[in-house]
């Protein structure tokens, strides 16, 4: 596949793609091609046996309504990680064998692959999307409002993250993926060390989901700016509110970065220019620069959402108001901020000198103080309440004590010449996810077990939840405490061979840690399973199972379509704490005919049409470029010419539906 | 800020905006804008082809000192800003959006001027593409 683009065959039709593209030289991808076609077939048949082809689109992809666009970015997201953890697991399985005369089982170009593909898949298309998908689901109705601002763009939102998903995996079967790491830096990802299309892929993958994240952003911002319930003050917001409004600040202002040096590097590829070469010019070192600056900020917009979900549940199972509320705002705040101002504590070895590196080790050094203040606030809230060590809480434990080991290591790295000695090892690795999965991953399994009850209308099975818990939090440690100490040691990351095997135990026990984490998802998996198998036992007809503090409990499990038949007034930081407190009765009359919005087919279309442009210009296929970028663009303006896009719930409906719920009420006492 | 907040999603989605605080251009802002967006145009072009500064890097400060004027004429005659729109929420992504661009590009400049410093002589963007010339 090395072959330069001079010498490869292109013809005017299917630009380079060609039969050879198919990789039916390596077993592994066959294997797994075959997988997943049965896999697909499999699916593809229970729907149509089932006849929910119909039920699917009118429902789910054509949906504007936020809980349901919710739903869908977690469904993604889950669905993405067992793509990104097969991953993780062949390079385990990789570095515990390879050693010495052992070559393992994946050849260098085939493992380049599989460590750029887990990282950016892991990044972009799952930690994203759950992200996305909680914030979704629970800021409207956090704040009392009937869908977002703009939900016709959320669901193309979803669509393009979906579509960068799609082209991303398409390289799995249809020629290879970058090789180059997560940030494809150049010169690496230059057309002259990668002339083929792995980058291409990766470059227009990325692309594509950035439009969605860019626009989910932007919504996000302008849903909690302007549609608060009355009397929610920016300073009444729940904590997960407000992270979420820093987060998708930090997306409007960090994404465009992302997506500018992305086009110049494409440029770099396709139009010959010199952005980030050693010629004429131009200087790599600019990308890095220039990536990172995006880069920084995008470990932020992961975080902050789950710092918001602790927050939360921390309040609900210590059944007592979050201690320092004011203090969370302004550390998230601060957060925030200093965000922007420590990217080049990933490059410290790139050559900037002592004082450039003094300034940003000691900004990077500085956030420490905010987050650490937000865990003090968490042991606060929890000292002296009544606290329910439900799972999301068990959740919160388990990151209280992780991340706290991942931070510190995390200033270790902070300090320049600490740096020196550990940039590029194991360390490096064993750091970043420490507070990736005992962060972000804990906070969204919080997340997903605090808020499955509100949005299907049972709770989730304990059993297998603390089975998943148990495996997960032990198999992490397994998994990356001995990557600490082979980063001390010197190992340094990426590698698909070792020659000293006084190494290999602890590539051993890594593995061993990485299938407890394979146990623990199988575990999630059957609570998921289980929990719906046992709805009607686990069923909550409350809405608010857990005596929990903000206006989301308030409504049924799940909402009806308009979230609130009447707007809540606020009085309180916890809103529905306070509603219950003063004895909240629910209205019974006074129903008024509720105006939504309707569905449309457009983003899933827009999408598809963005599917087909990535792979046209993966392939140089300028023809199906041309015409899927116009039809992006016409689909784009006839959609502003649809004027059929509203409708009013009647009043008879929004009084039966509030009716069932009260008699349901009744009945439980 | 409670009316504007209280109205559903759907009414916010369709586009037409009822709230009054939106502005509308008048004939005259839009002129006074185009005339000075030309003139702000102008200058920098006849700086550049008539050669009346000899500095280059003069002519360069104030180009750059001109388009800052420009972006400034563009916000409050085309796009209307104002300290009180949507209840200063304009103002403050502004403030936001003028201290991310400066920290991103002083940033920048500060970085890759202190990485250009360090270079071995050797290294030079010059040697590099004698080297691979």
């Amino acid at each position: 596949m090395m072959m330069s683009p001079q010498t490869a065959p292109f013809s005017p039709i299917f630009g380079r793609l060609t039969l050879d593209s198919l990789p039916l030289h390596e077993p592994i991808v066959v294997v797994t091609f075959i997988m997943v076609i049965i896999g697909g077939i499999g699916v593809v048949g229970a729907i149509t046996y089932f006849k929910a082809w119909g039920m699917l689109w009118r429902d789910w992809f054509t949906s504007v309504d936020h809980k349901k666009i919710g739903v869908m970015y977690i469904v993604l997201g889950l669905i993405m990680f067992l793509r990104g953890f097969t991953d993780a697991m062949m390079m385990r399985a990789q570095q515990a064998i390879s050693f010495g005369s052992n070559e393992g089982y994946l050849p260098p170009d085939h493992y380049n692959q599989i460590f750029t593909a887990h990282g950016v898949i892991m990044i972009f298309f799952v930690a994203m999307p759950l992200v996305a998908g909680l914030m979704n689901y629970v800021v409207p109705l956090q704040i009392g409002a009937r869908d977002v601002s703009f939900p016709m763009l959320n669901n193309f939102s979803f669509w393009m993250t979906a579509a960068g998903a799609v082209i991303t995996m398409i390289s799995l079967f249809v020629g290879n993926y970058a090789r180059t790491g997560w940030l494809a830096m150049p010169p690496l990802s230059g057309i002259g060390a990668s002339p083929d299309v792995g980058v291409d892929y990766y470059i227009w993958g990325l692309q594509v989901a950035g439009v969605g994240t860019l626009l989910a952003g932007v919504n996000l911002v302008a849903t909690i700016l302007k549609m608060r319930a009355p009397g929610m003050t920016l300073m009444k917001m729940p904590i997960f509110t407000w992270s979420a409004l820093c987060t998708n600040i930090l997306i409007v202002a960090a994404f465009p970065v992302l997506t500018a040096v992305l086009a110049l590097l494409s440029l770099d590829r396709y139009a010959d220019t010199h952005f980030f070469t050693s010629t004429l010019g131009g200087n790599p070192m600019m990308y890095v620069n220039l990536i990172w600056i995006w880069g920084h900020p995008e470990v932020y917009i992961l975080i902050l959402p789950a710092f918001g979900v602790f927050s939360e549940v921390v309040a609900t199972f210590s059944r007592k108001r979050l201690f320092g509320y004011s203090s969370m705002v302004y550390a998230l705040v601060v957060i925030t901020i200093l965000a922007y101002l420590v990217w080049l504590h990933h490059f410290f070895t790139m050559g900037s000198g002592a004082n450039v590196n003094a300034f940003f080790g000691i900004t990077t050094m500085i956030i420490s103080i905010p987050t650490g203040a937000k865990i003090f606030n968490w042991l606060f809230t929890m000292y002296r309440g009544r606290i329910n060590f439900e799972l999301p809480m068990m959740w919160t434990v388990a990151f209280m004590l992780t991340f706290v080991i991942g931070g510190m290591t995390g200033v270790l790295l902070a300090v320049p010449p600490a740096d020196f000695v550990l940039h590029n090892s194991l360390f490096l690795v064993a750091h970043f996810h420490n507070v990736i999965i005992g962060g972000v991953l804990f906070g969204m399994f919080a997340g997903i077990n605090y808020w499955w009850p509100k949005a299907f209308g049972f709770k989730l099975d304990t059993k297998w939840g603390k089975r998943s818990f148990w495996l997960w939090v032990s198999g992490f440690y397994f998994a990356f405490m001995p990557l600490y100490a082979l980063g001390l040691m010197g190992v340094t990351r990426r590698l698909q061979h070792f020659d000293d095997p006084s190494l290999q135990p602890f590539f051993i026990v890594a593995a061993f840690g990485a299938m407890l984490i394979a146990l623990g998802i199988a575990a999630m998996g059957m609570q998921f399973y289980v929990s719906i198998r046992n709805r009607e036992q686990l069923r909550d007809l409350t809405g608010d199972p857990w005596g929990a503090r903000t206006l989301e409990w308030s409504t049924s499990s799940p909402p009806p379509d308009y979230n609130f038949a009447m707007t809540p007034v606020v009085h309180d930081n916890d809103a529905w704490w306070d509603m219950k407190q003063n004895g909240y009765q629910r209205p019974d009359s006074g129903f008024q005919p509720i105006h939504m919005p309707k569905n449309t087919g457009i983003g899933v279309i827009l999408a598809g049409f963005s599917v087909a442009f990535g792979f046209a210009m993966v392939w140089h296929i300028w023809w199906l470029a041309a015409i899927s970028l116009a039809s992006i663009i016409g689909g784009a303006i006839f959609h502003t010419f649809n004027y059929d896009r509203d409708f009013f719930i009647p009043e008879e409906e929004v009084i039966r539906v509030e009716g069932q719920r009260n008699a349901a009420l009744v009945e439980q006492g | 800020m409670n009316s504007a907040q209280s109205h559903s999603a759907a009414e916010s989605s369709h586009g037409h905006d009822h709230h009054e605080e939106t502005p509308h251009g008048s004939l005259k802002g839009y002129l006074i804008g185009f005339v000075l967006s030309v003139v702000l145009t102008a200058i920098p072009f006849s700086l550049v082809m008539t050669g009346a500064i000899s500095d280059a890097s003069a002519t360069a400060v104030i180009i750059l000192g001109i388009a800052v004027v420009q972006i400034l004429v563009h916000m409050i005659y085309f796009l209307h800003m104002n300290v009180k729109l949507e209840n200063g929420w304009s103002m403050m992504a502004l403030i936001f959006t003028v201290i991310f661009v400066f920290i991103t590009l002083a940033g920048s400049i500060w970085v890759m001027h202190n990485m250009n410093a360090n270079m071995m002589p050797q290294m030079t963007q010059q040697a590099m593409a004698n080297m691979s010339g």
